[in-house]
């Protein structure tokens, strides 16, 4: 069967393309967007690889070294049964080669004594140093930040932070595999329930193989007293990465969970097909923040990472509240749509988004706000910006059920341009099969313009200052809904400085 | 003290100044005025550094730097303002971020501490009053949704708080009413100083019933042809620009004065 499958290499397309506009005028904007990746190094580490390639076998295999229950295997065979009778989406606005999935490894772990760290002082300081330097905080800095972090690299978690004290309220987070080692239960009850294995290619592809990810579950009436933060870092070539995320939050619990992601610079694409469950029962709510940095390429399109993930929040109680925001600057091809199922009666669908796709990146990502309940609302806030040969694809699905009785959709839609090689798009989809509904949309589309930087340059600020100030501008309403930590880390990577305490 | 010789200047390869002289001492007020088209505004971009213009020839001497090699943020922090004849809109981007980014640049510049959150919105709100903005219009987004009088109050606002050494206002009461126009005016006359130099173009005279300048200057077809006191712009506005010619002379029998 495995001939079916296309054996050509993952090559990205640096053809050389005619530059349609040379212009030897020094140019800010072009200065400002030309910054390094600053995550771009490459860690040297032992790491435990299966063989490239996927098949039954290594599903097992993978299986076997997580020493998963029985249940797990036939689900990862059924779903790899299925992904074999699949074939992958055509209908986004993104082109890249066929990918080879043979070349590919699926399996990738820094090697360790026996099972795995027992805590963050069996780490390798390898590993240690290398998350300081991504400023991701396992140690001390952790207490001090007040974040808890669960850190993956390549297909396994490392470790994860304030394990006890968040035990001592029932709050589980922990890695997914120690999760299907200490609740199978749970794992069995909820996964796949919102994104069944069989939901599109990748979903199918990510429940085959999926290596860890991370897994949180907050009890009924509890309010998860700090952030919780997955901090994702693909290291080892060749390698995919297909990491799992399972949050559940009983009645009444609330949690806020951020997500980040780098890898190193490397010439040859490298796949990233995660899957992301939100499950919410009455009352519940979730905030999922995204900062996405995976490596977006050389501004020629050489290499970077192809960043297909399926992210689904399912609201299946009663007024529960699911909120995404993402700032998405990374990846040569982000193919992501966070989607809310507004089950439950008078339950609440967020999704903020900042994409940016600059050089050669392609962006189409957006969100479905799913209503069937009762008096459910939702909000979609979406800002793309496009630069240099940069493609931005806003899609969004509004769907009103016949039972979703006074539904309520707000969508806005903006896209800013940066120079004229750029490219945005917007596939905006409303579907209601209710009268008492009402959606509304709004689109906007600008360009930062020459004039725009001449006013902000005659009045004494630098032309990259004034880029930062325009683009942030563009972005704060999203921003805002961040919490303060990755706010700034946004801002940050926008090459953006903090705007003042005023204003 | 500017000092303009033979300047000469282009936009899109369509040569718009061709040889312009001009010389505007410390604490003077010079009027330019002339008929569309003929390179007001573009004496003003030029002079605040815009790189869509080349400038083909001609030097420019300020405060003895040459004015021509500075960047135009430089340009700025040393103390050149540009009030807009349009001002441009910056969405999502306060006006008071705005502001005080732009303040704190100039200070920087003149070695002067920067201004927290705290000195800036009490001198800005005492500079707002002065010219007749409510302070709503620190927290809305630069020039966004404003009347064309209000952009020109910003632009006025902007003004007193950079304290510029050379201020050129480019029709700046082009679009206003005569109740704005005299506060830009008093805006203007309040920032008269000794050590500041001011260049207001226009292309009607009614400005100058409120700023008196120290001297007009007719600008046709790329240069200065005419040069004089106060009551030069009395005489365009009697007889329209019609008459102008290479040399600037007003005819005997006035061409307008028929129809």
């Amino acid at each position: 069967m495995n001939d079916a499958i296309t054996r050509d290499t993952i090559v990205p397309d640096t053809t050389p393309r005619p530059d349609p506009r040379p212009d030897p005028r020094p140019d800010p904007i072009g200065n400002f967007l030309e910054q390094d990746y600053s995550a771009g190094f490459v860690t040297d580490i032992e790491t435990d690889t299966v063989p490239k390639g996927l098949s039954e076998d290594v599903v097992r295999m993978i299986s076997a070294r997580k020493g998963e229950p029985p249940f797990l295997l036939e689900w990862r065979l059924a779903a790899y049964r299925n992904w074999l009778t699949m074939s992958s989406p055509q209908w986004a606005q993104v082109s890249f080669p066929e990918i080879d999935y043979q070349d590919i490894v699926y399996y990738s772990a820094p090697k360790s004594k026996k099972d795995g760290p027992q805590s963050l002082d069996d780490v390798d300081p390898e590993l240690l140093r290398t998350f300081e330097k991504l400023g991701v905080p396992l140690h001390e800095r952790a207490r001090l930040a007040g974040v808890a972090v669960d850190a993956v690299f390549d297909s396994v978690s490392v470790g994860t932070t304030f394990k006890k004290e968040l035990g001592e309220h029932g709050i589980i987070f922990c890695s997914f595999s120690e999760a299907v080692k200490d609740h199978p239960e749970l794992i069995k009850k909820y996964l796949g329930t919102v994104v069944p294995p069989g939901d599109n290619y990748y979903a199918a592809l990510n429940s085959a193989v999926f290596s860890d990810g991370s897994f949180v579950f907050i009890p009924k009436g509890v309010k998860c007293p700090m952030e919780l933060s997955t901090y994702f870092r693909i290291n080892a070539r060749d390698t995919g990465q297909f990491e799992r995320t399972l949050i559940i939050a009983e009645e009444g619990a609330s949690v806020s969970y951020l997500e980040g992601c780098t890898a190193p610079m490397r010439d040859e694409n490298q796949l990233h097909a995660a899957v992301v469950e939100l499950i919410a029962l009455d009352d519940a709510k979730i905030k999922y923040s995204t900062v996405q940095n995976w490596y977006p390429g050389d501004k020629d399109g050489k290499g970077g990472i192809y960043n297909f993930v399926t992210k689904r929040g399912d609201c299946r109680g009663a007024r529960s509240h699911i909120s995404w925001t993402q700032v998405e600057t990374g990846s040569a091809i982000t193919w992501k749509y966070p989607s809310v199922i507004l089950r439950g009666d008078d339950s609440v669908g967020d999704f903020h988004s900042v994409a940016l796709s600059n050089h050669r990146q392609q962006a189409d990502t957006g969100t479905k706000m799913i209503h069937m309940g009762r008096n459910t609302r939702s909000t979609i806030l979406s800002k793309g910006i496009s630069a240099g040969r940069g493609s931005n694809t806003f899609r969004g699905l509004v769907r009103v059920g016949p039972k979703a009785e006074g539904a309520r959709n707000y969508t806005q839609c903006d896209s800013l341009l940066i120079g004229d090689r750029c490219a945005a798009h917007t596939f905006p989809t409303v579907e209601v099969r209710n009268p008492s509904a009402r959606v509304e949309h709004e689109a906007t589309t600008s360009r930062i313009g020459e004039d725009q930087l001449f006013y902000a340059m005659q009045r004494g600020i630098s032309a990259e200052d004034a880029v930062s100030m325009i683009v942030n501008g563009f972005c704060r309403e999203v921003f805002k809904e961040l919490p303060m930590e990755f706010a700034v880390e946004a801002q940050k990577l926008l090459g953006v400085s903090l705007e003042g305490s005023i204003g | 003290m500017l000092e303009i010789n033979n300047l000469q200047a282009s936009v899109e390869g369509k040569s718009i100044l061709k040889g312009l002289d001009l010389k505007v001492g410390n604490g003077e007020v010079h009027a330019i005025m002339g008929p569309n088209g003929s390179g007001k505004s573009t004496l003003a971009q030029v002079l605040a550094g815009r790189d869509t213009f080349q400038v083909e020839g001609g030097s420019v001497s300020w405060d003895g730097q040459d004015l021509l090699a500075m960047p135009a943020e430089e340009r700025a922090r040393a103390g050149l303002f540009l009030a807009f004849q349009y001002p441009v809109e910056i969405p999502g981007v306060s006006n008071a971020y705005f502001l005080k980014a732009a303040v704190n640049a100039v200070r920087r510049h003149r070695q002067l501490p920067e201004f927290d959150a705290f000195d800036f919105l009490a001198r800005v709100k005492a500079e707002m009053k002065a010219v007749g903005m409510s302070e709503e219009f620190l927290y809305r987004s630069v020039n966004e949704g404003f009347s064309g009088g209000e952009k020109k109050r910003n632009e006025m606002l902007q003004m007193s708080l950079l304290e510029p050494k050379l201020a050129i206002l480019d029709e700046t009461d082009s679009g206003l009413d005569i109740d704005a126009l005299k506060i830009v005016a008093e805006g203007v006359n309040r920032l008269r100083s000794p050590e500041r130099s001011l260049i207001v173009i226009t292309h009607y005279q009614r400005l100058l019933d409120y700023i008196v300048p120290d001297q007009v200057h007719v600008l046709s077809k790329g240069r200065i042809v005419r040069s004089g006191g106060r009551e030069l712009a009395l005489e365009l506005e009697e007889h329209g620009y019609g008459w102008i010619g290479d040399t600037g002379e007003v005819p005997r029998a006035p061409a307008g004065a028929a129809s």
